[in-house]
């Protein structure tokens, strides 16, 4: 039986592997949620972006508003195909899928 | 009579520099005391869990790879490591010590990304630390 799993990341990429393990081993199709400084990874013009375009190809992306608007990053900041959800859609994606992968 | 759900204990960081491989351990443990089916997934560091020749004497602290022969001894699943992780640390499968599983065969199993991904969409709880 294969679960759908909800994968969430904490860590900013430019200071862990964390983005890239998930990356490596989430299953195409997966939602793939960044929280907290991960969310920096969501945006455009780093270094991280083509790792992102690439993901994007294969998972659907969020990027916890709350998040990002602490943190100064606007929506229009972030890499086309990245989608924002509030803590409302935090908790529908949770529910929506079978269970939670942190990656800390 | 609570049903017996697949837990898999996800280590992503090594031994010594931290508690958490050893809390994830004793909790592992716990689980399967409990008679759930516990497996551990040694990924990134975490493949240094299982790394040869650990010797703690002059640290003070509980020599890992020994704690973890304990997981044979309490009926776990399986030790799954990704391959991947080993390769970037320039470890392959006999760098790591083996766990007996009580049936003459090895609780490790070295497997691939995909192989992975698999074990992870396959349980119904996932813990990390």
């Amino acid at each position: 039986m294969k679960a759908a799993v909800l994968h969430t990341v904490n860590k900013s990429p430019f200071e862990k592997d964390s983005l890239n393990t998930c990356f490596r081993l989430a299953r195409p199709g997966s939602e793939i949620l960044l929280i907290e400084d991960a969310v920096y990874g969501a945006l455009a013009g780093t270094r991280m972006e083509n790792l992102m375009r690439d993901a994007l190809e294969k998972y659907t992306i969020f990027v916890l508003e709350a998040d990002i608007e602490a943190r100064g990053i606007a929506p229009a900041a972030l890499i086309p195909g990245v989608a924002t959800v509030d803590y409302a859609g935090f908790v529908d994606l949770a529910v929506g899928n079978d269970c939670v992968q942190s990656w800390l | 009579m609570a049903s017996r759900r697949k837990i898999l204990f996800i280590n992503r960081r090594g031994p010594y520099g931290s508690v958490y491989a050893q809390e994830a351990l004793e909790v592992a443990l716990i689980g399967a005391a409990f008679e759930q089916e516990i497996s551990l997934a040694l990924i990134d560091d975490g493949v240094f869990l299982l790394r040869k020749g650990q010797d703690t004497r002059n640290l003070g602290m509980k020599q890992f790879s020994a704690a973890y022969r304990a997981l044979g001894d309490f009926d776990v699943h399986r030790v799954y490591v990704e391959r991947e992780s080993l390769a970037a640390r320039g470890m392959e499968e006999e760098d790591l010590v083996t766990i007996a599983d009580g049936e003459g065969g090895n609780l490790v199993e070295i497997i691939s990304s995909a192989g992975m991904s698999d074990v992870i969409h396959s349980h119904d709880i996932l813990l990390n630390q």
